[in-house]
């Protein structure tokens, strides 16, 4: 038992590596796509080779990025497999087919038309290079898609019934599992902050131009691109991050309270603004959450349901069984001490299942089927003991979810200055101050992007997929020392990479701040510098 | 016909021809192990970049061979991948070292050297060919696991799938069977990487690199035939499990493999087809001094044989991959595919593949018109 939880946690801890580490680069490779595209599409409508020059720059940067994003990407859709193996066939006939259309449809595009982007100059027309650069940003686009149609399928599984016969879950309704509105949130969620990230990278890129005072023009026409690109990031990311609360309130409330802190709910709940939790509070006891606290009236309630007098469950709440109904009333609910006693006779009903199939024996099949049916939506909390098992980490929630938010608010405000100072100001650009702000900006965005998934996963532990199954089922047959072991080379790989990637980026950077941008001409005279 | 066995069959086929054309695609692995070397700068520079521009492809095909596995037959996904836990790491570590190696090797800045990703080219190209040979034959030489279903109600071990050997695929690794077709698979890749260099690069040096290439067909094509022979000989020989109409194992039948390519005809067939293509292809492109098109010739045929060994090892009632330690615990197609309602949604989805092979098709040919000269691979900056 102590192996199972040790080989638990380090496969959440390889997982939860290579997640973000492939998040570093995926949304740059997102938004950054979307901008070189832009650019290129500038080029092909002006013949500037002032554009031209841009686009390669950029170009250059993205594909730095683009081959560590995919190396980290290879082994999560692997590591389902490896790490995971209960798990790929418990739900493999649901979640396995986004991961396949994810490959045929859009990975194929993304790494065909890629090659065109960097090889195709002067070997294929400007218009078909044009469109194999919308493509791929078009591409990596739809695979983001699909990848976060199986990610929100964990988090809300719907479309599927359970098989008894193979002791996994079916897909019955395709339609409901790639539209549902959590996966439809998340998408635009993930590829806006994408946008938003690789706003602020190309903003903060060409602020350190500035410090170094090279090629001005070139660093301002880019914040101008770069600038909008991230402001309708920005935008996007706020609207889809507001459906997406009202969507966790609904489907995962207790990774709601927990990103809250909130141990007791009501009508008209504060938003907690900033706070430091009480390290000492149990679910159990009447201690303060809160050290200290600075709330904003009624805001949760606005944020989860859209009425400042919304009731919004706390973590006893739930426990307790109370939530609410379709009219807004509070109500008595199933408690989890009742869900786990349920669970376990979901867990008997299915082994009696077993043994009546085995015993060829209908009569007994129908009624442990029928017993099944009525349990299995708390099935998976037949495999815990005690109701504090279904809490998540309450800290890690809690304060990555403030970077996120805060950090967010501050990129609105960034955003918009920086535009603004491009259009009416730019000669602020050459103030050491708003060089250096832009280029800290960088690490602030990165914040918040992890913050953001941070939150999300560990948010809905203690589940692999939302009441179903527990991380803890999920596992492979095998034993901690040997992912302890993969974790390290991962990480040693990984980091390595990391610090490759962070050397050629910071040459090519330099390598493009001293171009002789300044002659190049700017009008369609410069048909000729595509070849 | 069933319909659910049709999809079961059908999908086995999209799984066999994504594997066969991974087999083809590994030409850039085999490439890897040549250039390393090559004592021209120019020459290996040349090389690598013919390769760079269609490592994604292989790279892709593979990411898709994996993900429409998981997608069509799940339990084969959740019983090597988590078993074999050693050989598939191993495969995911050389891969990840070669998608930042093309992209890194000549960057200024780059910390580690162009030597490094050199080597990490090489390391996946030898890794990556004799591992994934060594994982296509153990659907023929088994592995040794067990599946147990009813383990999901078994809260302190939950697992369905578990691998018996405790070295977690280790042993696979050292078995000499799976190892012949690992060989096999890197000579063929080499072989192929040689025809390939031969019909994209233009080295403007009076023949010299174009003669150093057909040298090198010969010779690791010769080892290629060699280890062709011998695995085949040891396939056509191996008994295999037969399965019944519940697609679970019912008893070992000898000489299991032959008698698949005698019963489904058209296999064998195939594979004759197949090997004449790509003795033709190799044999000329070896020795007729100015033929360049021998890729193509020796590429059709390793994708013909490719889908036949798919063919031999799933179809005709026979278990893919074989338990050596519980002949129930055998994966079919029949028992460990994706229920009927997915393998119809994906079935959909698969219509759009042929234009999928068409766009990179016209991209292969639209990249491949100006072949690689000396001059195109001058600046570390323009390429790789």
């Amino acid at each position: 038992m102590n192996d199972l939880i040790n080989v638990v946690d380090w496969s959440r801890a390889q997982f939860a590596l290579t997640a973000m580490y492939h998040w570093l680069f995926v949304p740059l490779t997102l938004g950054l796509s979307v901008i070189v595209a832009v650019m290129e599409t500038a080029y092909v409508r002006t013949g500037s080779a002032k554009w031209l020059a841009l686009t390669k720059f950029w170009m250059k940067l993205f594909g730095i990025n683009f081959a560590i994003g995919v190396a980290t990407g290879i082994i999560l859709e692997f590591e389902f497999g490896t790490n995971w193996s209960n798990y790929s066939w418990f739900v493999g006939d649901i979640f396995g087919a986004p991961l396949a259309i994810e490959g045929i449809f859009a990975f194929f595009m993304e790494s065909t038309f890629i090659a065109v982007m960097f090889f195709g100059w002067g070997k294929v027309s400007k218009k078909f290079h044009l469109a194999a650069t919308w493509l791929t940003a078009i591409g990596a686009t739809i695979s983001a898609a699909w990848i976060l149609v199986a990610n929100a399928w964990m988090q809300y599984p719907v479309g599927m019934q359970f098989d008894p016969a193979q002791m996994r879950n079916i897909m019955d309704d395709f339609t409901a599992v790639a539209l549902s509105p959590v996966a439809v949130h998340k998408f635009f969620h993930a590829v806006f902050s994408g946008w938003t990230l690789a706003g602020v990278f190309v903003i903060s890129v060409s602020c350190w131009f500035y410090l170094r005072t090279r090629n001005h023009a070139m660093a301002l026409r880019s914040i101008k691109v770069g600038g909008w690109v991230g402001l309708a990031g920005i935008v996007g990311t706020l609207w889809s991050g507001d459906g997406s609360a009202v969507d966790v309130a609904r489907v995962q409330p207790m990774k709601l309270a927990a990103m809250e802190g909130l141990y007791h709910g009501g009508r008209g709940v504060d938003l907690v603004g900033v706070g430091i939790l009480n390290p000492d509070k149990e679910f159990d006891d009447e201690n303060d959450p809160f050290l200290f606290e600075v709330g904003m009236p009624k805001m949760l309630s606005l944020l989860a349901t859209h009425d400042f007098n919304g009731f919004v469950p706390g973590i006893n709440d739930l426990i307790d069984g109370i939530s609410i109904n379709e009219n807004g009333d509070t109500v008595k609910t199933v408690s989890y001490a009742e869900r786990i006693a349920i669970g376990k006779q979901s867990h008997e009903a299915l082994r009696a299942y077993d043994v009546a199939r085995t015993a060829n024996d209908s009569a007994a099949m129908n009624k442990a089927a029928a017993d099944l049916k009525d349990t299995f939506e708390y099935f998976g909390y037949g495999y815990l003991d005690s109701p504090s098992e279904a809490i998540p980490p309450v800290g890690l929630t809690f304060y990555s979810f403030r970077v996120m938010v805060i950090a967010g608010g501050y990129l609105v405000l960034f955003l918009i200055v920086y535009l603004s100072i491009a259009y009416k100001k730019s000669s602020w650009l050459t103030n050491r101050w708003w060089q250096w702000i832009g280029m800290i900006s960088l690490v602030i965005v990165y914040a918040c992007s992890q913050a953001g998934w941070i939150t999300a996963e560990v948010g809905r532990q203690p589940w692999i997929i939302q009441d179903l199954m527990p991380t803890r089922a999920a596992i492979s047959f095998i034993s901690s020392g040997m992912v302890q072991l993969t974790f390290w080379l991962f990480a040693a790989i990984f980091t390595g990479l990391l610090a490759a990637e962070i050397g050629i980026m910071l040459k090519a950077i330099s390598k493009g701040s001293k171009i002789d941008y300044d002659s190049l001409p700017d009008s369609s005279s410069s048909q000729s510098v595509n070849s | 016909m069933d319909e659910y066995i049709f999809l079961q069959n059908y999908w086995w086929l999209l799984i066999s021809i994504l594997g066969a054309l991974l087999v083809f695609l590994l030409f850039v692995q085999g490439g890897q192990t040549l250039f390393m070397f090559c004592s021209n700068d120019t020459y290996r520079n040349m090389m690598v970049n013919s390769l760079g521009q269609k490592w994604e492809l292989s790279f892709t095909t593979l990411v898709v061979f994996g993900g429409a596995f998981f997608a069509s037959f799940p339990l084969f996904y959740s019983t090597s991948f988590g078993g074999a836990y050693w050989l598939w790491m191993l495969i995911l570590f050389s891969f990840i070292l070669q998608a930042v190696s093309y992209e890194y090797r000549r960057k200024p800045g780059n910390i580690f050297g162009t030597g490094t990703y050199d080597t990490f080219l090489f390391i996946n190209g030898c890794v990556g060919c004799i591992l994934l040979g060594v994982a296509v034959a153990m659907m023929f030489f088994g592995g040794e696991f067990e599946v147990t279903r009813s383990n999901l109600l078994d809260a302190p071990s939950p697992v369905i799938s578990r691998w018996v050997a405790g070295s977690h695929g280790i042993e696979a690794i050292f078995n000499w069977r799976n190892l012949l077709l690992g060989f096999t698979v890197l000579f063929l890749a080499r072989t192929q990487a040689n025809l390939y260099f031969m019909s994209n690069i233009h080295a403007e040096d009076g023949g010299r690199f174009l003669n150093a290439c057909k040298r090198a067909t010969l010779v690791n094509g010769i080892i290629f035939v060699i280890f062709f022979l011998a695995f085949m000989a040891v396939l056509l020989t191996s008994a295999g499990y037969r399965t019944g109409m519940s697609g679970n194992v019912v008893a070992i039948e000898p000489y299991k493999y032959f008698h698949n390519y005698i019963t489904m005809w058209w296999v064998g067939i195939t594979l004759l087809v197949g090997v004449v293509l790509v003795l033709y292809g190799v044999g000329r492109g070896a020795l007729d001094r100015t033929w360049r098109s021998g890729i193509w010739y020796s590429g059709i045929g390793t994708v013909f044989v490719a889908l036949t060994l798919f063919w031999v090892a799933g179809y005709n009632d026979t278990a893919y991959y074989p338990s050596l330690v519980d002949a129930t615990s055998s994966l079919t197609i029949r028992n460990s595919s994706s229920s009927l309602f997915t393998l119809k949604v994906m079935s959909w989805v698969s219509v759009a593949i042929p234009f999928v092979l068409a766009y990179i098709a016209y991209v292969w040919y639209s990249m491949n018109r100006k072949p690689i000269t000396p001059k195109s691979v001058k600046s570390p900056t323009e390429s790789y």
